[in-house]
């Protein structure tokens, strides 16, 4: 069972970075336009000289 | 008369000369609209960044003060073919939108501690089976307390917040027995972890909180795609003003930024923009909006007018009056706060379940303990029953069936053009027995229409493009027939009598017949009615006089046809003249009709027929129905209703068919039908899991499994009101359920002639 010490601390830090990492997208607006986010990809500005 | 824009009220400016606008953009449809709005703004020198929310169809623009002004971008906008319009954010919009976001973040607490408290309890419970020793157990039971305790606390909190607010007020509500329930099986599982017994309910508690923030999430999230709907059509329709300034300059500013003692020029055409009185000037008005009288009032100096009318004939300056020193919006504004004040809240359906809930299910715990104390039990037992069955009675389904359904439905309204304005008007709606209608603008169409019949189409054609040069309401009607979009060249409009044009040579007239030379006894033959108003064309020799009037919305008949075959009993209240009504009326097949009313003579009917035990729908739009928009049941207004109007409406509907207003009373009679099964369900859920509970057999894995479960029955039966829907947006509603001419009738309306009778002073 000594597995567990370091398996534990592992998952827990695992969703712990899952949360953050939500909490900051959240914090970064970027649930403000879900629609906007979806069709901005389409136009390829990049591309052009 | 050169003019100059003013949207200072809008602007806000940041440090270091940097100002801020939002915009409510109209004909974004695709990603190419976003370039192209974005790229063309930000080429504009002083744009410091300008960016489109594609969901909400808004645009946020910062810029420098000194090198671009805010009118100079919405010309801009224009000039690439989207017209934009200044937005100002309601507090409303605001505090909804901070606490969508407080809910997401308790969604995502909540989410991590369940997901790593779930993992930690299902090792525990396989771990009884295999080899798992006792002091893992206790570890592992530690790291979940370790991370629920903190996740609940936080994410708990709306609710915590929500039931204490209802007991301090003492009363109860859902939220109640949720937080009982939550903060005992919290505390119980950390006694039973200390000493290191086997059975502990963290994950049940944290995993409700779960499900429940959820089912919030998603009301949420409609509800404020419904608001930032209205609030962009708000500021789409908003009016501007011109107002005159100290030296008598024009300056274009949007009427809401209008203060009492602000001069105001309205031309012709124009919709007043504030209530005041006239100073100088001499026109006609239409009260259509405000009154539901249909004929134009003669106004000069000195008279009061409303925000709403519309100038017909000659310029009129005016003189902005402080809000609510009108005699009319007076009187409507005492009947409101009388009408809000008795309208007697009805219990909604959640909180009666609630009313009904915690009492039982409170006292059944009680039992529960006591019962086993008597029966011999260990107080430590007893307890430990009495929190397992508070635990598997916590109400996560009953608290996710009527939001559930509420959220499906309120989707279902919004793809048919209605817009709800509160989350309970469904309940409302589904309740109703008898609809009352005011019929300008609402069983009618807002605009005036040419009725075309008999005319030659040559004539009538070249009378519409003569009209596109005029700003009378009359001409603008018949302006929309025009095919050829083009006004002639060197049309000359003359204020208050019509418009002409040299048409092939020869000079053509539009307006009245005195403007047209035409001789009294021409127009006389034509046959009067008392709906239409004329406007006459001569040209060559030939003349025709063009009937305008309001006509019925398209699917008028077929929609009261359709209410009744649903056996609600219809009725029609209108300011306007008893000409006027009775043919509108009888063309659709009411019986019950009532014109010429007050505001005051509204609300007494509607409370009439509230004191016959009936539950009304009133649909209106004009000021003078803002009273009994509020008194009513429950209420829908046409979205080109008057602003006080649609703020008292439960809901507003969009488009020129009176469709919606069925489609409401079909989802929202489905809807309820729905919350009652889901109701039903949870209790036989729970009727089956609370022996067990009390029997003392229900494991911390049997909660979670039914707890889960019964959440999960009720959503999916919710999201059945949206299977069931589909027809009915595709197909014809009126198809499936044929109009029947004996209409199974209800009470019979007292004679509403009497109350007429009352009424009179």
């Amino acid at each position: 069972m000594n597995v567990l010490i370091y398996l534990v601390p592992m998952a827990l830090l695992l969703g712990l970075a899952g949360l953050v990492g939500f909490l900051w997208t959240l914090k970064s607006g970027q649930y403000e336009d879900l629609d906007g986010a979806a069709v901005r990809i389409l136009p390829d500005d990049d591309l052009k000289a | 008369m050169a003019e100059i824009l003013d949207l200072s009220s809008f602007v806000e400016h940041g440090d270091a000369g940097t100002a801020h606008m939002t915009l409510a953009v109209d004909g974004v449809g695709c990603a190419g609209c976003i370039r192209k709005i974005e790229n063309g703004l930000t080429k504009l020198p002083g744009i410091i960044d300008a960016r489109l929310n594609f969901t909400q169809r808004r645009l946020a623009v910062d810029w420098r003060d000194d090198e671009i002004d805010a009118a100079t971008i919405i010309k801009t906008l224009e000039g690439i073919g989207y017209p934009a319009h200044p937005f100002a954010p309601e507090r409303v919009e605001a505090d909804e939108s901070r606490q969508a976001k407080l809910l997401l973040k308790c969604l995502a607490v909540a989410g991590f501690a369940a997901m790593n408290v779930m993992l930690l309890s299902i090792s525990v419970w396989s771990g009884s089976v295999s080899d798992m020793t006792q002091e893992t157990r206790d570890l592992f039971h530690w790291l979940s307390a370790l991370i629920a305790l903190p996740a609940a606390a936080y994410a708990g909190q709306p609710f915590f917040i929500s039931a204490w607010r209802a007991l301090r007020a003492r009363a109860t509500n859902m939220d109640v027995p949720i937080s009982v329930g939550v903060v005992l099986a919290l505390a119980l599982s950390v006694y039973e972890t200390a000493t290191h017994a086997v059975h502990v309910y963290f994950d049940s508690a944290i995993m409700l909180l779960f499900f429940l923030l959820c089912g919030r999430c998603l009301d949420m999230a409609m509800r404020r795609k419904t608001r930032v709907f209205a609030g962009n059509l708000a500021s789409l329709k908003a009016e501007f003003a011109h107002r005159l300034d100290a030296k008598g300059e024009v300056i274009r500013v949007p009427a809401a930024a209008l203060r009492p003692g602000d001069r105001v020029l309205v031309r012709p055409g124009e919709v007043i923009p504030a209530d005041g009185a006239i100073l100088t000037g001499r026109s006609e008005i239409d009260e259509s909006l405000i009154t539901g009288e249909t004929v134009p009032r003669a106004v000069d100096a000195g008279t009061t007018v409303y925000a709403g009318s519309i100038n017909c004939s000659g310029a009129l300056t005016m003189q902005i009056a402080a809000a609510g020193s009108g005699t009319l919006v007076d009187e409507v504004e005492r009947l409101l706060q009388k009408a809000t004040e008795a309208k007697s809240r009805t219990v909604r359906l959640a909180d009666r379940a609630a009313q009904l809930y915690a009492p039982v299910v409170h006292a059944a715990a009680a039992l529960t303990a006591i019962g086993w104390l008597i029966a011999g039990a260990s107080f430590h037992d007893a307890i430990v029953t009495a929190i397992a069955v508070l635990i598997i009675t916590c109400p996560c389904a009953l608290a996710l069936a009527i939001p559930a359904v509420q959220v499906v439905a309120a989707g279902q309204l919004f793809r048919a053009g209605v817009i709800l304005n509160c989350g309970d008007a469904i309940e409302r709606l589904a309740q109703v027995d008898t609809v009352v209608f005011d019929k300008t603008g609402t069983l009618t169409l807002p605009d005036p229409a040419v009725d075309a019949f008999a005319i030659d189409p040559d004539l009538l054609e070249r009378a519409a493009r003569l009209a596109l040069s005029s700003r009378h309401p009359l001409a603008v009607a018949l302006a929309r027939r025009a095919r050829e979009r083009i006004p002639y060249p060197g049309a000359v409009e003359e204020p208050g009598q019509g418009v002409r044009a040299m048409i092939d040579g020869t000079e053509a007239r539009l307006g009245s017949s005195a403007f047209c030379d035409l001789a009294d006894e021409d127009t006389q033959s034509t046959p009067r009615d008392a709906e239409a108003s004329f406007i006459i064309f001569a040209h060559r020799g030939k003349s025709a006089s063009i009937p305008i009037r309001q006509s019925l919305r398209p699917d008028a008949i077929a929609v009261t046809q359709a209410l009744m075959a649903r056996g609600l009993d219809l009725i029609v209240l209108s300011g306007d003249r008893q000409e006027a009504v009775g043919p509108v009326a009888s063309r659709l097949g009411i019986r019950e009709w009532i014109a010429g009313l007050t505001p005051a003579a509204k609300i007494a009917v509607i409370e009439l027929l509230k004191a016959q035990g009936r539950r009304i729908l009133m649909v209106g739009d004009g000021l003078n129905d803002a009273p009994a928009l509020a008194a009513a049941h429950a209420s829908i207004s046409p979205i080109t209703a008057a602003h006080l109007a649609q703020s008292h409406a439960d809901a507003l509907f969009l488009g020129e068919r009176l469709a919606p207003v069925l489609r409401a009373v079909i989802v929202a009679r489905r809807a309820r039908s729905l919350m009652r099964q889901n109701l039903i369900l949870t209790v036989i859920y729970n009727s089956l899991a609370v022996p067990f509970a009390i029997a003392g057999l229900v494991t911390p894995l049997i909660a979670a499994v039914a707890m889960s479960g019964s959440s999960i029955l009720v959503t999916l039966n919710a999201l059945r009101a949206r299977l069931g829907m589909p027809q009915l947006s595709n197909v014809d509603p009126f198809a499936s359920e044929p109009a029947r001419a004996e209409a199974p009738r209800g009470k019979p309306i007292a004679p509403l002639t009497q109350v007429m009778a009352d009424l009179a002073p």
